[in-house]
């Protein structure tokens, strides 16, 4: 009785909150599902907070509580329950999805107010918190791929949530794209696991199971596996080379960048790694891959952030690198500083799209930094909470992002990845600079063609970017305890590479890159703000490359997208041609079948039919005749029928 | 009269009543003529109690042969009745609304 808490309700609430908003939302007006929705959010929250002082009470080898509904399915040997489960990783997962999820759910009573489809809004929002559940408290690999792609579908509805104009449904398509290419690897790894542990007699997708008998296996067999579910995440997560839809995916509302596309699923891919860490942990090979996609990915994107116009393309660079940075984390078996990075981020990274959101809000829709400038004084608790939440992402000490970083960085360097390590210091110092030019150039300087009607924005869309800010700010408190909590769940024993003193002199150097990045992006965008512009003619051959993203787009367009319709205008003819002509024929030869054998029917088998029946109906009329309804007929037939009896006893 | 002159009597019944039943159309005739077979069975019956070794058994069946006479009067009275009401006569050939 100890192990037990109704997860299922946990679940429950946003599922009842998707369905009364989506069937009755219309009928019950704004003002009711402005109520209704946050709240069943935050009932969640509660129920998360419940199960986390729940989990506290028990000893820390035993902290695993798994509520089993029902039997999903049950086919041969595979036997899937739907069952949930709470552990330190599932946990931490579910507070900071319902957690952020219930202030983002406020923010957006403000900031979607007077939007034709409001009610709609909400309801994604609520199977969007209601699948994010499913995939982080699944108790096994279906369960989660069921909420995986659960929450690719609400990516996909809330990107293109805007779909009259065509550019938002095209960013939405692509984003589920580019999901489905990762997906399908994700799926190919599920698959090859189960079959994998079935040749060795144990068909399971359970973690628990799984996870006792992963020495079955073959180190090769790990490693593909491992690549393969890799894959699932780098499209989820947004790491190279399927990061092209998450900068696209700003074309939603601010809100849903901020909750989906910031804080919660893009993380996915970080949870699963560190979920299946028992499995990764076997293929040294797999974790390194993980390692060099992630850091590459932190350095590739920072660098794109640097030059971005719009506000919130800066964010979205910003977060795929900082995703590198979680999987920089878990690939050198930090996995503890993965997790602790993945939620720091949450808070200050849900709070910087929350800010940017209220900024665009105050300017009615206008999104590119260069028309912005000296909100401080108009937007002042925006000002306030956007500039803790960017000392936060630039690593500077005391707030969250700098004890999540550092250990990050501390891990990378432990676990012997020194030109990784360098390379991640390197990347914080970027970190610093396009954070503060993003800041600077929002908030400080001369007026911009907008400030004068920018207003701050209200209560509802300023008390949560406070709360978020708060966390921010202590939210490295969680440090002291992080890495004990997590330890039983996803562990690495590295041999450390270099000697524990180096950690303060690996700190001093992060902290002075991240000073030397904010005292760039001052020296250029509020010393002298004509320096940059200078720089910029000067370096036009990398300015532009970096301003056009690397041309990534235009390469996928070209090498993928071009080539597809080559080949599919060549299938195309084939078809036409060879195909068709295929069908054609065996049609034509169908008609005169079928005209021979009509022909058959009418004549033999109907006339064969038709005789038969002839036949009985005029023998029958015949035989009516017998029954002549005469009372005497009837009565000679009995006396002649006697006589003829008793003759028979008598003479024979 | 000895047995096999009341055997004869009753036998020139029998036959007399199936004679009428097969040639009468008037179907009181026919009832009259049925009652008739029926009284030559019962003396026949008589005749063989007294002078056999049947005994009170064929007494005993007069009996009930005389009771279901009385009720096959009565139901045949019915019937031809009821034919009466609805043809307007009681000729057994034009009784032939059933036949199908």
């Amino acid at each position: 009785m100890e192990n037990e808490f109704p997860i299922r309700l946990l679940i429950l609430f946003p599922l009842i909150g998707f369905l009364i908003t989506i069937f009755y939302g219309r009928r019950l007006g704004p003002r009711i599902v402005s109520i209704l929705s946050p709240s069943a959010v935050l009932l969640s929250f509660i129920f998360s907070c419940a199960g986390l002082f729940k989990l506290l009470h028990l000893p820390p080898e035993e902290r695993v509580i798994i509520d089993n509904l029902y039997t999903w399915i049950n086919v041969g040997m595979l036997n899937i329950s739907v069952s949930f489960r709470f552990d330190q990783l599932s946990i931490l997962m579910a507070l900071v999805v319902t957690g952020v999820g219930f202030l983002i759910h406020v923010y957006s009573v403000g900031y979607m107010h007077g939007d034709k489809k409001y009610t709609r809004f909400f309801a994604y929002l609520n199977l969007f918190i209601f699948s994010m559940l499913i995939l982080v408290l699944g108790n096994n690999l279906l369960l989660m791929f069921l909420g995986w792609e659960g929450v690719g579908l609400c990516s996909y509805l809330l990107i293109g949530f805007w779909f009259e104009k065509v550019e938002n449904a095209i960013a939405a398509i692509k984003a589920f794209i580019v999901n489905r290419i990762g997906d399908m690897g994700f799926i190919m790894g599920i698959i090859l696991l189960f079959w994998s542990l079935g040749s060795h007699g144990v068909w399971t997708l359970d973690f628990d199971i799984i996870k006792q008998n992963v020495h079955l296996l073959g180190r090769e067999r790990i490693t593909i596996i491992c690549l393969l579910l890799f894959m699932g995440a780098t499209g989820k997560s947004a790491q190279l080379p399927l990061y092209v839809w998450l900068p696209d995916a700003m074309a939603g509302p601010t809100p849903v960048s901020a909750l989906i596309h910031a804080a919660t699923m893009v993380t996915a891919g970080v949870y699963m790694v560190t979920r299946m860490s028992f499995l990764y942990s076997l293929s040294p090979f797999a974790m390194e891959t993980v390692a060099v996609v992630g850091g590459l990915t932190a350095f590739f994107a920072a660098t794109i952030a640097l030059v971005q116009n719009d506000i919130k393309k800066v964010l979205a660079y910003s977060t795929i690198s900082q995703l590198g940075y979680m999987f920089l984390g878990v690939g050198v078996g930090a996995y503890s500083a993965g997790m602790f990075h993945l939620i720091t981020h949450a808070f200050f990274k849900a709070l910087l799209f929350l800010g940017a959101g209220s900024v665009i809000h105050g300017l009615s829709g206008e999104q590119d930094l260069r028309k912005m400038g000296g909100l401080r004084k108009s937007m002042p608790i925006t000002w306030i909470t956007m500039l803790l939440a960017t000392l936060a992402i630039s690593g500077i000490p005391p707030f969250a992002g700098f004890f999540s970083k550092d250990e990050i960085l501390w891990g990378t360097l432990k676990s012997g990845h020194y030109y990784l390590a360098v390379l991640g210091i390197f990347t914080a110092g970027l970190t610093a600079f396009y954070m503060f030019r993003m800041l600077l150039l929002a908030f400080w300087g001369r007026t911009g063609a907008h400030a004068p009607h920018a207003h701050e924005s209200p209560p509802v869309m300023t008390i949560p970017l406070a709360v978020l800010a708060f966390f921010s700010v202590v939210g490295g408190l969680l440090a002291l305890t992080m890495h004990h909590f997590i330890e039983p769940v996803a562990s690495y024993k590295a041999v450390s590479a270099v000697s524990e003193h180096s950690e303060w002199i690996m700190v001093v150097v992060s902290i002075v890159a991240a000073a030397t990045g904010i005292s760039v992006a001052f020296f250029f965008y509020v010393a002298r703000p004509g320096v940059s512009a200078g720089l910029a003619n000067r370096t036009s051959g990398i300015y532009r490359v970096l301003l056009n993203k690397y041309y990534v787009d235009e390469i996928y367009n070209f090498l993928f997208v071009r080539m597809l319709l080559i080949l599919n205008s060549i299938l195309a003819k084939f078809d036409i041609k060879i195909i068709d002509g295929i069908v054609n024929a065996s049609s034509a030869l169908t008609v005169d079948v079928s005209y021979g054998s009509g022909k058959f029917d009418l004549s033999v088998v109907d006339g064969s039919v038709n005789g038969i029946s002839d036949g009985v109906i005029s023998a029958g009329s015949k035989a009516r005749r017998l029954q002549t309804g005469n009372l005497q007929n009837y009565v000679t037939a009995v006396v002649v029928g006697i006589i003829c009896l008793v003759l028979v006893i008598i003479f024979v | 009269m000895s047995p096999f002159e009341i055997f004869l009597l009753a036998d020139a019944l029998f036959v007399i009543g199936i004679f009428g039943v097969l040639t009468r159309k008037n179907a009181i005739a026919i009832l009259i003529s049925v009652e008739l077979i029926l009284n030559g069975v019962n003396l026949n019956l008589i005749n063989f109690a007294r002078n056999t070794a049947l005994g009170a058994k064929g007494q005993v069946f007069v009996l009930f042969v005389i009771l279901l006479a009385a009720l096959e009067a009565a139901l045949g009275i019915a019937i031809i009745l009821g034919i009466y009401r609805s043809l307007k006569k009681i000729d057994v050939d034009e009784a032939r609304v059933l036949r199908g």
